[in-house]
């Protein structure tokens, strides 16, 4: 009968994942040093389910990966082992490693591959101290050698205790099972055998002298009596004349070490294999992670990126086939073209359309293998925010969400760090003691997100406490006390935040040593990578930092519009909709330029031909259309000539070979071989709130 | 035939055990910890009982001994599902009572195999 088990899957994925978010939140309860007995035994528990089911249905890289896990809870359990904080941070890290690769199982997705290796090569390292026993079975195992099949058959003596029955084993069924195994004659001894006075019904008195004939395995043979080998007596003797021993019960231990040997020393096999496979050192995106923890200041030695990439076959073998595709679209192309007539039109159509979808594919192919689950950078901090809540006596809820959001590998490797800043200072700094909460009106826990998503070919990254605000007052006289500015200088608010991105600006000496680095540092990283860094903070609301990155190759969907008698691209995302306006329907307002009234909300419009210094076609704005966007939770209000087509458009960055020009977030190409400007929502805003950048750009346009 | 308790706080194995003795004609009826088991137990008689070891509430080694305790169940083959092929478990089960153990993972052909070895 063939089962088919794979009909079990969902519900082994769904109690999975029910296990691994308890393992999570039994972690984040533990202290390390002072673990309760009863949490490490629920993680014991939930791993041990976990690899139990990962095995039985076959995926055995979690079954692996679990084994590791288990052995070392296993001896934490057992007071073997120390639960330092390192051992904490490190199952944290697997459990959200266990949780990637369920997922990408459940949607057949490429796993990843190079975090696994290294996660595992880290829990065996910490494993490694304490591998005696290996030793200590090896010897075992040497012993079982002699266990080899006899040609000839088996001399069998086996007489079971008297209580044999009371383990539920049934001597019989033994027999009948070892008759199956080749030609079989039994001999019965009742020399025990009591009157039947005397006789207690419930026990075992006889015993049996057996013949096995034939070419049988011995494990075969001892394998029917594996359950018993301590309630009978019990020899076993080769009919063949070469190798006869006689063997005693604790041979029938043998397959028993043997599966003990291979257990342990799988950890070692498998990373070894995974060496051989790659001749390239393992990138060390992880162990950045780790530094982060470790020394969540430290942003500035953010260590370099490996150069090569590790790749499964699996994910070669899939951009083999999306090559394969391209290659069938292509001929069937050319073919077209070789005898192309017009009432093939639709035929050519079809194939575009093809060729656009292979196109695709291969992109989307092609970047995901230097794309990571931002989740990795946000692994830690949930152990980092206990840490400094435990060490603060604050509370604190944090929500991470966008954890899938996909990155490019080397912008995870540099923005570990300065977010990891970025999410201590807000539970340092920005939220209050559960006292001061109360004291204000706002609840007891504090609330710390930290959000990822993508905007426009932009990775956009928000780290967002309910906390205090910054401190305007304080932040100004620290300015002035580290002669950043002059006392007497008038500034907005919004630009007095700004100043902690200033050199050496640190605002609390108590913690001085957590944060002295600052957030310069922050904005060195992040501009290293051609981001920008944004800080809005309203007092006693909170404060919200926003990181945006450039993705480095990024393909976007694009809305070409016309602005006196130039091209320009919007990225589609941003756009809201497009309306049109009238003279009649603006009000200017000094300082804020013109506004329009779209229900209720007033939002600037901004003539783009102004922005860029170009002599206008259409000024009238009943003659144009404005195009509403939005870029992060404001809306504003593009006034174009006309809306042309949409495609997608590779960007190119302008730093790359002109300079960053405010407004801009690139060029492309577009099919006519025309260069194209990209509009970038948010450097507009920015923009509008703060004209003077516009004197960067004045020989841009 | 016969009437089977198979006992796992997983519901996939759970499942996966229920479905393979179902198609192999045994009535089969199942318990998420040890303790729903020994109540299950006590309302009817069971051929077998198979147990996953590590379960919260009450483990399979504890139910395997309570269930020795119980006269209806002195001779009735418990088979203990166990992830840990190590001697110190084999033991312990055997110490319990236990008829015998099937190591995980096992597939349904595998379980079986193992269950012809103790019932008729």
């Amino acid at each position: 009968m063939v089962i088919d088990i794979s009909q079990f899957h969902d519900v082994f994925f769904e109690e999975s994942f029910e296990g691994l978010d308890i393992m999570q939140s039994e972690l984040l309860e533990l202290k390390p040093g002072a673990a309760d007995p009863d949490s490490i035994n629920i993680i014991f528990r939930a791993v041990h389910s976990l690899k139990g089911g990962a095995g039985t249905f076959g995926f055995t890289a979690i079954s692996e990966l679990t084994g590791i896990l288990e052995s070392m809870l296993n001896d934490m359990r057992n007071g073997q082992k120390d639960i330092t904080a390192e051992a904490v941070e490190l199952l944290l890290e697997s459990v959200g490693l266990l949780r990637g690769m369920l997922t990408a199982i459940k949607h057949k997705a490429p796993a990843d591959d190079v975090l696994r290796a290294d996660i595992q090569n880290r829990l065996t390292l910490m494993m490694a101290a304490e591998t005696d026993d290996v030793l200590e079975s090896d010897n075992l195992n040497d012993d079982s050698s002699a266990a080899t099949q006899a040609v000839g058959g088996w001399e069998i003596y086996f007489k079971p205790h008297p209580h044999l029955f009371q383990t539920g084993n049934d001597p019989v069924r033994m027999l009948r099972e070892l008759a199956t195994l080749g030609e079989f004659s039994s001999e019965v001894l009742d020399e025990k055998l009591p009157p039947f006075s005397d006789l207690e019904p419930e026990d075992s008195y006889l015993a049996w002298q057996l013949t096995l004939k034939g070419d049988i395995p011995k494990e075969e043979v001892l394998e029917i009596f594996e359950w018993v080998d301590e309630d009978c007596d019990f020899t076993i003797q080769a009919l063949a004349v070469e190798v006869s021993e006689p063997v005693e019960e604790s041979m029938l231990d043998e397959p028993e070490v043997t599966e003990l040997t291979s257990e342990a020393e799988l950890p070692e096999q498998t990373v070894s294999n995974d060496e051989a496979v790659a001749d390239a050192p393992l990138p060390e995106l992880s162990l950045q992670t780790v530094d982060t923890v470790a020394d969540g200041t430290n942003g500035k030695t953010a260590p370099t990126a490996s150069s090569s990439i590790r790749l499964g076959p699996d994910k070669v073998n899939s951009l083999m086939d999306l090559v394969g595709e391209l290659v069938i679209t292509q001929s069937m192309l050319s073919q077209l073209a070789d005898n192309f007539s017009p009432e093939m039109l639709p035929d050519l159509i079809d194939g575009l359309a093809q060729l656009e979808r292979n196109t695709r594919d291969m992109q989307e192919g092609i970047s995901g293998i230097r794309m990571l689950p931002i989740h990795t950078a946000f692994n830690h901090f949930p152990t980092l925010i206990k840490d400094l809540a435990d060490k603060t006596g604050k509370k604190v809820e944090l929500r991470l969400t966008g954890e899938q959001t996909e990155v490019d590998k080397s912008i995870m490797d540099k923005i570990g760090a300065p977010l990891a800043l970025l999410v201590r200072n807000a539970l340092d700094h920005g939220l209050e003691t559960p006292n001061v909460r109360l004291a204000s009106g706002k609840s007891e826990t504090g609330s710390l997100e930290v959000k990822a998503f993508h905007q426009g070919g932009n990775l956009i990254i928000e780290v967002h406490d309910d906390g205090a605000g910054l401190d305007e007052q304080k932040i100004f006289s620290k300015a002035v006390e580290k002669g950043l500015l002059s006392a007497n200088v008038e500034l907005s608010v919004d630009k007095i935040h700004k100043l902690i991105f200033l050199p050496g600006f640190s605002t609390d000496d108590v913690l001085a040593d957590e944060s002295e680095h600052g957030m310069d540092v922050v904005r060195n990283n992040i501009e290293s990578l051609n981001g920008v860094i944004d800080v809005q903070s309203t007092k006693g609301e909170g404060t919200t930092f926003t990181i945006c990155v450039p993705l480095p190759f990024a393909i976007i969907d694009g809305q070409t519009v016309s602005v006196a008698n130039e091209k320009y691209i919007l990225p589609l995302v941003s756009i809201i909709e497009t309306l049109e306006i009238n003279e009649t329907d603006i009000k200017h307002v000094t300082g804020k330029g013109e506004l329009y009234t779209l229900r209720d909300k007033y939002i600037p419009i901004i003539r783009l031909y102004d922005v860029f210094n170009l002599k206008p076609v259409i000024s009238d704005l009943a003659d144009g259309l404005v195009v509403v966007v939005e870029a992060r939770g404001q809306q504003i209000g593009l006034f174009i000539d006309d809306l042309l087509g949409q495609q997608q458009v590779v960007i190119k960055r302008l730093e790359d070979n002109y300079r960053k020009v405010q407004g801009l977030s690139g060029a492309t190409v577009l099919g006519d071989g025309s260069v194209t400007l990209i509009l970038d929502v948010a450097g507009l805003l920015a923009l509008y709130r703060d004209p003077s950048l516009a004197m960067h750009n004045e020989r841009a346009a | 035939m016969a009437t089977i308790l198979a006992v796992d706080d997983s519901a996939s194995m759970r499942q996966m055990v229920s479905f393979t003795l179902k198609a192999a004609n045994h009535d089969v009826v199942d318990a998420e910890d040890g303790l729903q088991a020994l109540e299950l137990a006590q309302m009817q008689s069971f051929d077998l009982v198979l147990t996953d070891v590590n379960m919260p509430v009450m483990d399979g080694l504890e139910l395997t001994k309570k269930l020795r305790e119980l006269e209806s169940y002195r001779f009735t083959p418990i088979l203990v599902l166990t992830t840990e092929s190590g001697t110190d478990k084999k033991e312990q089960g055997r110490v319990a009572g236990a008829t015998g153990w099937l190591v995980k993972p096992f597939n349904p052909e595998k379980l079986l195999a193992t269950i012809k070895k103790v019932l008729d």
